[in-house]
């Protein structure tokens, strides 16, 4: 037990008081008496002190011995164990975790000990609670996230939501199709330049534009329209027509001002000349019979004279047979022309089985034919226009059954080089005359539909008459159809995208404010490029080209994989043997792909407003200087290195190779040595660099370019 | 009858039928004749104008869709000349949108008819234009 001073103090003071207060008992008592009585007491004690002080002292021991315990016990009751009690609470009070306290001395402390200990718990209950509820309701929202997400992939308009600014928060794989037809980039990755998470929308929409429909929809809101949008069109520089509809977004509450706006894009280059066609074609059918009428009822109304020379009123009865026969044939064509708009009606994707149920269904009910549909491959997807083609399959199916009713047919379905074969097969193909290709269709459904082939052609395919030769005891026929498939089709597939979430980043609508220099921006909130090339050597003053660029992008924090820049180049030059074993490309590879001064203008789009990191990124920017001055194209981003980075947070480390770099902060190396792949890698290596450069202090872009250049030099010293 | 009237007074007042459709012509022709027209035809619209500016009709049935020049065309540069300015248009039709009978009154047709019309109506018509130019606008030339 350890006694500090205070306590001693107290535990003294019972005895000092008890002494004190007996002398000056004493001394009070001595005061009262008359001098010789005073005296006499004195002489009478006087002996006495020499032979009983002990006694007395001894008593007075005792006395202070009790004090001092009584003091000691009093304090460790009421004064140790409540700051004891009181320590212990304080540590609860941070950790929720830490020990019950424990109420030692009186029940009164162990009474409070156990009510502390409760209202621990009970806090500790409701942070649990409380916990399990935040992560109840995360849950939800990522759900509602994805589901948002899975909604807006499957939509089949292309939608774009944009924070205030313009910067695009979300998209879908629509979109991304529409850019990459709106991009006048080469390659596969065209169109990446123009939509991305973190872009501006306004490099697909001019900027003037959009703040003009913004316009017009505030004073929609200020009119307290429910659903306020804004709709324009729009020519792009490709020469594509957009029908635009923007709305805003806003939270729930009525008067919400609006954080970002949803814009809906609708591609109607062809949809408006189809229409602008059609309407030409209403407007020359009215005015021709407008004509032909006048004429015939200017001539009746000549006839009306009575007083007619012969001649004459042959004259005007002529006009009136002219211009009947004339309508007539105006009227025939309008026909023709109305068959020819059926045709433009668009292929629709359609599962193989289906048709071919549909097709036997209507064989078996026209022709009265036993139709078997047993070889039919049910992965495939057809692109056609079903009502035509079973038009045609029950028109041939007809033309089998003259002369050998009832003899039942077969229909198959197989994939064949990327197409499909659908074949009606048939014993006998000798009753089929020469023609049927282009005989009408006829029939109920067939009417509208022309000729075999005029079906076929309208798919992009052909049909033919085909003999089976082996199986001599009864070799059958077959009509055979080349068929589209679903994939592949007119419709571009969006390139194949890894994972959804990349599309959206909600984080971005609390980005802003773009005005402040970008060194004073914290590295998580900014957007980089991060990219790679592979070149004919490791000269470029002595004539080596770039023969390949791939990038990637990082937005928030989050890197985007499917934002992705893939372009091999066409060095104009040999490629050195020694190259291709690291790089793996070939001439016969470039050949054909665009020239640095073609690909470059893509590029420089592409990482348009953000941050350039590389590793070793020195060596690629002195290619791309080398260009500045032929293709006029400027890189004057902020860069940042991936090696210099990481000789700031491992100063010691042997090597600050890309694989050892990646190696010590557990990046998984796959698909090195293309451009891509190593702008994939260095773009992970820089995400698990941030936090380790934030534990150094390194908080914004400023920070770590100083910290980059102070680690260039220390390098250089060496 | 006025008109009668004025043909037996002097001349009988020249009208100009501008269109590249013989079987309207024919009837047009037939009819102005009938009502004592002196009738020039024109095929196009170069030979229409030259016609206008050779003959000074009082009246042009004009059509608007014709090879050369199209009707509006023609009104526009009779208009933008002196010498014609106040020949009298009318012109005759297949275009029916609202458009285009602005934009032929705006070339400075004085009146606008759509195909089919009556030609009663339209000689109903003619003669009212005739009837509304004072014997002060009839052209000195003619």
């Amino acid at each position: 037990m350890k006694l500090d001073r205070a306590r001693l103090l107290a535990m003294l003071a019972p005895g000092l008081a008890l002494a004190l207060w007996l002398l000056l008992g004493a001394a009070a008592f001595h005061a009262t008496l008359a001098p010789p009585v005073a005296a006499a007491l004195g002489a009478l004690l006087a002996p006495l002190a020499e032979s009983h002080g002990m006694l007395l002292v001894g008593w007075w021991l005792t006395a202070a011995a009790a004090g001092a315990w009584l003091v000691h016990r009093l304090a460790d009751v009421y004064v140790a164990a409540p700051a004891r009690l009181a320590e212990g609470a304080r540590v609860l009070v941070e950790d929720d975790g830490a020990p019950p306290v424990i109420g030692a001395g009186s029940s009164a402390n162990g009474a409070l000990a156990e009510a502390l200990n409760a209202l621990c718990a009970q806090r500790r209950t409701l942070k649990q609670d409380m916990a399990r509820l935040v992560e109840e309701a995360s849950r939800t929202v990522a759900q509602q996230r994805d589901q948002l997400g899975a909604l807006l992939a499957e939509l089949q308009q292309s939608v774009v939501v944009c924070n205030l600014e313009g910067r695009i928060l979300l998209y879908n794989a629509r979109a991304r199709a529409l850019c990459q037809r709106l991009s006048r980039a080469p390659g596969a990755t065209a169109g990446a330049e123009l939509i991305g998470l973190g872009r501006s929308i306004h490099g697909v929409i001019d900027a003037a534009l959009i703040s003009h429909a913004r316009e017009g929809l505030d004073r929609r809101i200020a009119r307290g329209e429910p659903t306020p949008a804004a709709r324009f069109v729009t020519h792009t520089p490709s020469g594509h027509l957009l029908k635009v509809s923007l709305a805003p977004v806003r939270s729930a509450q009525p008067d919400a001002p609006a954080t970002g706006f949803v814009l809906l894009l609708d591609d109607i280059t062809e949809d408006d000349e189809a229409e602008a066609h059609q309407s030409q074609r209403w407007l020359a059918l009215t005015e021709a019979g407008r004509s032909a009428l006048a004429n015939i009822q200017a001539a009746l109304d000549m006839l009306d004279y009575p007083d007619l020379e012969p001649p004459d009123r042959e004259r005007f009865h002529q006009v009136v047979r002219d211009e009947v026969a004339t309508l007539g044939d105006r009227l025939s064509a309008l026909a023709a022309d109305a068959a020819e708009t059926r045709t433009r009606w668009p292929l629709e994707e359609m599962h193989g089985v289906d048709l071919i149920a549909a097709a036997a269904h209507a064989i078996g009910a026209e022709t009265q034919q036993a139709v078997a549909t047993q070889a039919v491959d049910a992965a495939l997807w057809l692109r056609v226009d079903s009502f035509a083609l079973i038009a045609a399959l029950v028109f041939l199916a007809r033309l089998t059954a003259t002369g050998r009713p009832g003899g039942g047919v077969e229909l198959r379905l197989s994939r064949a080089d990327g197409r499909a074969h659908l074949d009606l097969l048939f014993a006998g193909g000798a009753v089929v005359s020469t023609g049927w290709q282009n005989a009408p269709l006829g029939g109920s459904a067939g009417a509208a539909c022309g000729t075999v082939r005029e079906v076929v052609e309208r798919h992009g395919g052909e049909v033919w008459l085909e003999h089976e030769r082996q199986g001599a005891a009864a070799p059958r026929a077959l009509f055979r159809f080349l068929l589209p498939l679903a994939a592949g089709g007119a419709e571009p597939a969006p390139i194949a995208l890894e994972s959804r979430p990349e599309f959206y980043d909600f984080d971005l609508f609390a980005a802003g404010d773009g005005g402040h220099a970008q060194d004073a921006r914290t590295l998580e909130s900014l957007a980089y490029t991060v990219f790679d090339s592979e070149t004919t050597g490791l000269d470029p003053a002595g004539g080596d080209e770039i023969i390949q660029i791939g990038a990637t992008r990082i937005v928030n924090g989050k890197l985007l994989r499917s934002e992705c820049f893939d372009q091999l180049v066409d060095p104009r030059r040999s490629i050195p043997e020694a190259g291709i074993a690291i790089h793996g490309i070939r001439p016969a590879m470039v050949r054909g792909q665009p020239t640095i001064a073609e690909a470059l203008p893509a590029f420089h789009a592409f990482v348009s407003d953000t941050v350039l990191v590389g590793h070793n990124v020195a060596f690629d920017l002195r290619f791309l200087k080398l260009k500045e001055e032929a293709t006029g194209i400027r890189f004057e981003q902020p860069v940042l290195d991936t090696l210099l980075l990481a000789s700031v947070t491992h100063p010691n480390a042997e090597s600050q190779s890309l694989d050892a770099i990646a190696a010590r902060l557990g990046v998984t190396v796959s698909g090195r040595h293309t451009a891509l792949g190593d702008a994939l890698v260095c773009a992970q290596v820089f995400l698990k660099l941030l936090p380790l450069l934030r534990q150094q202090g390194i908080h914004t872009l400023g920070d770590a370019r100083a910290a980059s250049e102070a680690s260039y030099y220390a390098r250089l010293r060496y | 009858m006025e008109l009668l009237r004025a043909t037996e007074a002097g001349p009988s007042p020249k009208v100009l039928i501008a269109d590249d459709e013989p079987n309207i012509v024919v009837s047009l022709e037939f009819m102005m004749k009938r009502e004592g027209f002196q009738v020039l035809v024109a095929r196009d619209g170069p030979q229409a104008l030259e016609t206008i500016r050779r003959e000074h009709p009082r009246l042009v049935l004009l059509d608007a869709t014709m090879p050369g020049m199209t009707g509006f065309d023609v009104c526009e540069a009779v208009r933008a000349d002196a010498g014609t300015r106040h020949t009298r248009i009318l012109m005759l039709t297949a275009k029916g949108r609202e458009t285009d009978m602005a934009r032929g009154v705006g070339a400075g047709a004085d009146a606008y008819v759509t195909k089919p019309f009556s030609t009663r109506e339209l000689m109903q018509k003619v003669k009212d234009m005739m009837a509304g130019d004072g014997p002060g606008r009839e052209d000195p030339a003619a």
